[in-house]
Formats: structure tokens, sequence, C-alpha cells
């Protein structure tokens, strides 16, 4: 090892560079993903086990699947979101990122945010993206899966950003998963109520927009408030260690 | 010369109801290399812990240039560099990208520099190695590259030498010393013996040997 520093001792006076920081952020958690691409298959694997057992467990009756289907999609696109979420924070606590991560120069709200984002394109997306065909399977009128995808698009956001509270408050905790699906089953339950209400009401010809500005009054007051949520609570996780 | 960075005042820290230090008071300058000395878990991890910021919960003062450290955060933090136990090296990132995503984090990371800091840290060939093939030494290694990038006044150091062999130690040290020599603050704990002159050592725990 080298024993001459090469960058002379500086006073940082100015801030900022949280733009890099946040693209830094996306980055890495994306080449992660991408590196471990086996783990993203999980959640998405369970989501469309889920969808397509209902039918063999429930009832094939395509007047049944119609009525139940986009109630279906949404509990398990809730499910298979809360249990990739456990995972968000573990391997970084684990080996000392989240410290480092939490002590940069930068606002850490924002960076959560950036991160929240990252993981939504990575691990809620194409399980979105798979709805089309679900739909299909499913007997549902190619405008009803379309609302139901509508809905999802707007409504998954919200259930990353705030279960993503509750993976930052527990990522310190042994055996956290059963506690973190307890402290995050009662702030799913409304966007659940709606999402699925906005495609009921289009099945039944009626208006959606009221359903849809409700989810997305949730999404825009998650994403004001649940970074700077995530920030706190991950301060205090990193003071236990 | 020296400036006074970080001042402590009166701290006092329990843990499951039992003082661990209570009353410490010091200041580090630029130019001191501080050495927190004491038995296994007297508080030498909480206390650099509680010093980067990272443990709120104690009493007592933490000031940074005149300035409590709660209201300067992010200042303090783009001036200070801290290496933990676990230093956050990801295993399923490659020694480069590691480095490199540390950088970013604070300046621009340029190319060359991060590939020349690896190679300080002896790592020419590992770059591109995903950290979990490297070893324990190697992947402390990466960690210890950081030194070679910051900037920072200030340092804290978390038994940093731990798992690397004598002679990167006997370099560590050197480096540490050029460092104190060029301006630079140092805080570290280690069970090493330090080879060093003028390191001034904050005893925890009572009538513990600090040599």
């Amino acid at each position: 090892m080298r024993s001459e520093p090469r960058v002379p001792v500086r006073l940082q006076e100015q801030e900022g560079g949280w733009p890099r920081a946040a693209v830094e952020t996306v980055r890495r958690e994306w080449l992660i993903a991408f590196r471990n691409r086996q783990d993203l298959m999980n959640p998405l694997v369970f989501f469309v086990l889920i969808v397509s057992l209902f039918p063999l467990g429930v009832s094939p009756e395509p007047e049944f699947l119609r009525q139940a289907g986009p109630g279906i999609v949404w509990v398990a696109a809730l499910l298979s979101i809360l249990l990739s979420l456990n995972l968000l924070f573990r391997n970084d606590y684990a080996d000392g990122h989240l410290e480092q991560w939490v002590l940069s120069p930068q606002p850490l709200a924002l960076l959560a945010l950036a991160r929240v984002a990252a993981v939504w394109v990575t691990t809620v997306l194409p399980l979105v993206l798979l709805v089309p065909v679900l739909a299909v399977m499913l007997h549902l009128s190619p405008g009803t899966g379309l609302v139901l995808v509508l809905t999802l698009l707007v409504g998954t956001p919200v259930l990353v950003l705030v279960g993503a509270i509750g993976a930052a408050l527990t990522v310190s905790l042994r055996g956290s998963g059963v506690l973190l699906v307890l402290i995050m089953t009662p702030f799913y339950v409304p966007v659940l109520i709606f999402g699925t209400g906005a495609v009921t009401a289009a099945v039944e010809g009626a208006s959606i927009t009221g359903h849809l500005a409700l989810l997305g009054a949730m999404l825009s007051l998650a994403v004001v408030l649940a970074p700077l949520a995530i920030a706190g609570a991950l301060r205090i996780s990193v003071s236990n260690g | 010369m020296t400036s006074t960075l970080l001042e402590a005042r009166q701290i006092h820290c329990e843990r499951d109801d039992r003082p661990l230090f209570s009353g410490l008071d010091f200041r580090v300058g630029s130019g001191e290399l501080w050495r927190i000395a004491g038995p296994n878990g007297v508080g030498k991890t909480t206390l650099l812990r509680i010093l980067a910021g990272l443990n709120p919960a104690f009493e007592g003062e933490l000031l940074w240039q005149g300035e409590p450290v709660h209201r300067v955060r992010t200042q303090y933090q783009a001036n200070l560099l801290f290496l933990g136990h676990n230093a956050g090296v990801s295993s399923s990132l490659t020694a480069y990208e590691n480095l490199a995503g540390w950088q970013a984090m604070r300046t621009p990371a340029v190319p060359e520099q991060v590939m020349a800091a690896l190679a300080d840290a002896g790592l020419s060939g590992y770059e591109d190695l995903p950290a979990a093939q490297l070893s324990a030494g190697q992947q402390r290694r990466v960690a210890l590259a950081r030194l070679y990038l910051s900037s920072a006044p200030l340092w804290i150091l978390d038994e940093a030498f731990t798992a690397v062999d004598r002679e990167a130690v006997a370099q560590l040290e050197a480096l540490l010393a050029n460092r104190v020599r060029a301006g630079g603050a140092v805080i570290l704990t280690t069970h090493h013996r330090l080879a060093l002159e003028g390191v001034q050592v904050l005893t925890l725990g009572e009538g513990y040997d600090a040599v």
C-alpha cells in the first residue's frame, strides 16, 4: 500500500452535487439488481402464481373471474411488493453500505426517493407489464385491463414508498419480516380499496376519475412525505448498529 | 498552527442503563492523531459512532468548527471520512464499482483517480473482480482505498487495520503520519501497536494500560 496521500487535505465549504449522488444511487441499485437478476424473478413468479392459481382453486367460470379478477391482481401485486420490500435495505445494512450512504453529504430524503424509484422500476414495473396478459387469462375486457394497469401504475408507487418506510424502520431488527407485514398492511388497505374500486367502477360503466384522483392524491402525498420518513427511519436504524 | 476541528464537551453515554463513559472533553485539531484506547466492550466503537454523527443517543455537545454537528450535518459529513467495522463494500459489485460509487456520492469520480487509488491499495489486477471473490483482507483494502481519494480533514477509523497484512499496516501507519503532517486529523481505534509518534491517547475504562 502506498504511504503518500494523493489528495491534499481540503476543507469542503460548498454543498451540492445531489443530482450526481441521486443518479449514482439509481445506477448502483440497477447494477446490483442486474447482477442478482434471479432475485428479481421471485416476486414476479409469486405474482403470476397467485393470479393463475385462483381460477384453479376457486372457479374457472368467466363470470366469476370477470368479477374477482381485478381484486385478485391487486392483492397479488400488493403481497409480492410486501414480500420483496423486506429485502430492500437488508444487504446494504449488513455490509455497512447504508452507514456510508447516510454519511454521504447529500440530502438523504432525496437519495431515498431516487432509491425507491429505482426499486419500483426493477421490481414492480415488470409485474405491471405482465398484467395485460393476466387480464386476458382472467377474461377481463381490454378496457378493464387498461384501467387495471392504470390503477396499478398510480397505486403501486404508493405501496413501495410507504413500504420502504417500514423496511427502513425494521432493517436493524432480526426476524423483521412478519413485523413489517403487520405494520404495513393497514396502510396498504386504502390503496387497495381505491385501486380495485376504480376497476369495479369501470366494469360497471361508471366514471373512474374519482377513484383515480384519490389514488393520485395518495401518490402525491407519499412522494413528498415518505422520503422524509424513510430518511428519518434509516438514521434511527443506522444508530442501532 | 493547529485549529480545532472537532470538539467534544461533556460527552456522556449509557447503554442498557449502564454508563459507558461520561464527562469526556477533548478537542481534535488539524494535524493531530488521536487513538481511543480501552478493553473490549468499553465503548470505543460507540464513541466513534457518536463522533461520526451516526449515534444521536448521547448527552453533551459535539462541535464541528464551533458549530453543533447536528446543525451543520451536511457540511460536517462533507469533511468527514468514517470507516466502520463493516465498511460498505458490496459483494456483488467489483472493487472498481465499489470505490467509484463511493466517490460519486461525494465528488465527481474520475476513473483514472479511482484506478490509481485501487493500485495504491495494492489491488492492481483485481479492479474488475466482484468483491465477493476477494479475500477479507482485499475487501478491507477496497474500503481503505478511499483514504487515497479523500480530501476530508477528519478521518475516523474504527479498527481500520483488521484483516490486512503486517506490511500494509506499516504503510497505512506511514500514510496516517503523512496525512497528519499535511494538516489532517485522524481519530482511530486499533489493537495494533502503533509505531507512530505524537499520538494522543484517550483511554476509556479504569486502569487500562494504553500502550
